[in-house]
């Protein structure tokens, strides 16, 4: 099972690191092709760890319906590659440094974890069954708010998309 | 054996990864998707918590996180859209109206 | 009855004054009658305590003022000393108060003059029977407040209205001193009182330690200015701008020498080396004027001189460690000194206020009482015997010559000097030939003028023989034998005590009438500057110290204005202000580096953000 693990650890960080930076295309497309392999590989992920509703939303709703948004939206707009411009190393180096310090007080902090209080032998299934009762037990006026966000959403876009908004 | 520590790790290495793109690419675009980085690094982060605690709040969490997150990127993406109806542009650097 | 007799004395004449001038400001007559009544009041009433006075020392006390650990009362005290103050700034005041009705008759301030008068008396007679320090102090400065308005008297002169100032700041350098020292044995001894600080300082004489001196010079600042004492004498000539009565009866006889009076009060609290500082003070004071005196043209200046060299002898009495020889010249000098103001009023309210010597001459025909009281007082300044005068001044001669001999050498030195310009005075005045119109045409002044003068010329002619130094010599312990001699004996008594002083000063003083007569006998006009040449000049020009001040004024206010500039351009403007628009301009100018309007920028901020509170939260 942990070869699973490593496989889809491995692929998910390249792919996000390619989504990111990708050394031999600057095209917004291979991005977005990429950020559904992260997806899916977040996916497979989510198996290992039994969430297996969550991994199959995971699919539908992230590389089935966002990224494909997002390619139509490209594709839309006819993005072509990046332009090459000369970079602000002043900037691309406090930026490095920032970053390096949140990774480092992120990872360092790991070890530190005790406090969670992780079982060693997990038996916890995140199947469709025991979710769907949550969400429509405790969860569910959380449930009815997120509907109206996704209303509002919505009603925000149609008028956002209004091509004589002014 | 895995366990939670790996998962964290990875959870923090996407996270930084996603950080990275928000902070140094350019494009307007990349860096919303580097914002879904960031949320599935949250994502990851939430249900191995959830898993190794034996409590199913975290992919609740996780479920919610996923509904919030794909409006947003709908209503980021209408707002690009008419950002670059407007600017033709969809450059960072080309964007510096906040400055005086 | 005795107890409430000083309280009568002391505040008739404030009753006088506050009546005037809140009532009978439009009445001139009614006004004068008011002032002169308070103060004949005030005379008879210290006659009466005079009488009934056994030489002892009386207070009548109440409790006034009492804050934390300072106590002050209301407080009179009578003892030797203050009798004779009240005796004389009462008698003399009140001829003084007679005189000026006839001064000032055409004046149209007469009820304003005498309201300032009236006050001045009540001023003058608080700093007389004060038994503390604190309300010798404010009576003090109430004498400097009603010289102030009567110096400004005719304040539409503006000669006069800067004379007036001109005393009054000079007397606060020396009061603020003076206070100083208040403040000084308040801290160390705990009481204000004379009698108990007096009790204190016996029963431990080291009490100031090392402060002692600066103690007694502090206090002795307070006489220094008040009575003119070198370097802070030069309000006291340009005092002269008040009228001739006032002149007469503050800055000669009374308020001037309230510094001496203080003086002799508080001499317990003078140790050796405040002693010989104060000596010198006096002597030097008395030289240089007695030198100015010399060549001065303007006969109330000559006068006010005159009194400067006085008084520079009363305070080297005290120097040379014999009160009772000061405050025997100063009672002394205070009639003969007021005659002599007196006499000179008379003759310029006869010149129709000329006040030039050379202008006059030949007064003696036409104003023959003012010339021979002016005579009698003349001589009694000089220090001829048996005129009252001489008494004291060989008194305190004779105390110089006990403990300084330089000193002595000094004081007979003013003596022949005094003698010399006093007699230049009444050759050019009275005797001499007429220099003007104005002389050929004077008369005699009205009797409500002659009659003062000639009931002054009693005291001036026969004080030495009432045995006034055995009475104030009561008040201090150390009064040596000789002070109580017989009256009738007191006659030759400077001759028996101290012969040397006696007969070199009598030498002297013959000296000076010779010269005065040899250069003056029938002078039109001064002989003196082409034999002196520059030095007259200087002299006339007393000395330059009044320039001198000046200058150092001027400069010291230079210096201190450069200073305050550079301070105001480099270290408010420069500093302060400049510095904090520099620093906030910086301080803007780098915050206005991070605003690049980029979002990436603003997301790198919120990144170190929260980096720094996840360190915070995570790993501490």
């Amino acid at each position: 099972m942990d070869i699973f693990f490593y496989l889809f650890a491995a692929l998910t960080l390249i792919c996000g690191l390619l989504v990111v930076a990708n050394p031999f295309s600057r095209n917004p497309v291979t991005s977005a092709m990429f950020l559904v392999l992260t997806i899916l590989s977040m996916a497979g992920l989510f198996v290992l760890l039994n969430a297996f509703f969550l991994a199959a939303v995971q699919v539908i709703v992230y590389a089935g319906a966002v990224i494909v948004l997002y390619l139509f939206v490209i594709m839309l707009l006819d993005l072509g590659a990046d332009e090459r411009r000369r970079l602000n190393k002043a900037m691309v180096g406090l930026s490095f440094l920032g970053v390096g310090l949140l990774a480092f007080v992120l990872v360092s902090s790991i070890g530190q974890s005790e406090a969670v209080g992780a079982l060693s032998s997990p038996r916890l299934q995140g199947t469709t069954e025991k979710l769907g009762k949550a969400l429509f037990s405790d969860y569910v006026l959380p449930f009815e708010v997120v509907s109206v966000v996704l209303l509002v959403a919505m009603v925000g876009i149609i008028l956002l998309s209004k091509r004589d908004l002014k | 054996m895995i366990g939670l520590e790996d998962y964290l790790t990875v959870s923090a290495i996407l996270f930084s990864i996603g950080v990275v793109g928000v902070v140094m690419r350019r494009n307007l675009f990349i860096i919303l998707m580097s914002l879904e980085l960031i949320l599935n690094a949250a994502n990851l982060a939430m249900v191995a918590f959830s898993r190794f605690s034996n409590n199913i709040d975290g992919q609740m969490m996780v479920f919610f996180i996923i509904t919030v997150a794909a409006a947003e990127v709908a209503v980021g993406l209408a707002l690009l859209v008419a950002l670059y109806r407007r600017r033709q542009t969809a450059y960072t650097e080309d964007l510096t109206n906040m400055k005086l | 009855m005795t107890g409430i007799l000083p309280w009568v004395i002391l505040f008739v004449p404030l009753l006088a004054a506050l009546s005037i001038t809140l009532l009978t400001l439009r009445h001139r007559a009614l006004s004068a009658g008011l002032s002169i009544g308070a103060i004949c009041v005030s005379f008879v009433g210290s006659l009466l305590i005079w009488i009934s006075f056994d030489g002892g020392s009386v207070q009548y006390s109440t409790p006034w003022l009492s804050v934390g650990g300072l106590h002050v009362d209301l407080g009179l005290l009578l003892d030797s000393l203050s009798v004779t103050m009240l005796l004389v700034v009462t008698g003399v005041g009140a001829l003084i108060h007679i005189y000026s009705y006839g001064y000032m008759a055409e004046d149209p301030g007469m009820p304003r003059y005498f309201a300032g008068l009236s006050f001045f008396t009540f001023s003058m007679l608080g700093v007389v029977l004060s038994n503390n320090f604190v309300q010798l102090f404010i009576f003090w400065e109430l004498v400097g407040v009603s010289s102030y308005l009567l110096i400004g008297f005719w304040y539409d002169r503006p000669t006069a209205a800067d004379a007036g100032k001109k005393a009054f700041l000079t007397n606060r350098l020396g009061d603020f001193g003076f206070l100083l020292g208040i403040i000084l044995v308040w801290t160390t001894i705990g009481s204000l009182n004379f009698g108990e600080i007096e009790a204190t300082m016996r029963a431990n004489p080291e009490i100031f330690g090392s402060l002692a001196s600066i103690a007694g010079l502090l206090v002795f600042c307070g006489a220094l200015g008040k009575s003119a004492q070198f370097p802070l004498h030069v309000w006291l000539p340009d005092a002269m701008e008040g009228p001739t009565p006032v002149s007469a009866l503050i800055h000669a006889a009374t308020m001037v020498a309230a510094g001496i009076y203080m003086l002799s009060r508080v001499f317990f609290l003078f140790n050796e080396t405040a002693l010989l500082v104060i000596a010198w003070i006096g002597g030097v004071t008395a030289l240089l004027a007695a030198v100015i005196a010399i060549q001065q043209d303007d006969i109330k200046r000559i006068l006010a001189y005159s009194t400067l060299s006085q008084l520079g002898y009363m305070v080297m009495a005290v120097g040379v460690m014999d009160p009772t020889a000061g405050m025997y010249h100063l009672t002394t000098h205070a009639s003969f000194k007021a005659l002599l103001f007196l006499g000179a009023g008379a003759v310029i309210h006869a010149m129709h206020h000329e006040q030039n010597i050379w202008k006059m001459g030949g007064l003696r025909r036409a104003m023959p009482v003012t010339y021979w009281m002016f005579l009698i007082a003349t001589l009694a300044i000089c220090g001829v015997p048996p005129f009252s005068g001489f008494f004291s001044k060989e008194s305190i001669l004779a105390a110089a010559l006990e403990h300084n001999a330089i000193l002595f050498g000094v004081g007979a030195g003013v003596a022949a000097l005094t003698a010399f310009y006093m007699f230049r005075l009444v050759y050019a005045v009275f005797i001499g030939p007429p220099k003007s119109n104005a002389a050929e045409y004077a008369h005699e002044v009205p009797g409500v003028m002659k009659w003062p003068q000639v009931l002054l010329g009693v005291p001036s002619l026969l004080a030495g023989f009432w045995g006034i130094e055995h009475f104030i010599g009561q008040s201090f312990a150390s009064a040596s034998a000789h002070h109580a001699a017989a009256w009738h004996w007191q006659i030759l008594s400077p001759f028996s005590h101290a012969p040397l002083a006696a007969f070199f000063g009598l030498g002297l003083i013959g000296f000076g009438i010779a010269a005065a007569y040899a250069f003056y006998g029938n002078a039109v006009r001064d002989p003196l500057p082409d034999e002196m040449g520059r030095l007259s000049t200087a002299i006339r020009e007393r000395l330059y110290l009044d320039e001198a001040y000046t200058a150092m004024i001027r400069y010291s206010h230079e210096v201190l204005a450069l200073i305050a500039d550079w301070i105001d351009r480099w270290v408010i403007s420069g500093m302060l202000v400049r510095g904090s628009q520099w620093g906030t301009d910086l301080a803007g100018r780098l915050l206005r580096m991070a605003q690049t309007g980029n979002v990436q920028t603003y997301a790198l901020f919120l990144v170190v953000a929260v980096v720094v509170v996840l360190w915070f939260v995570l790993k501490r």
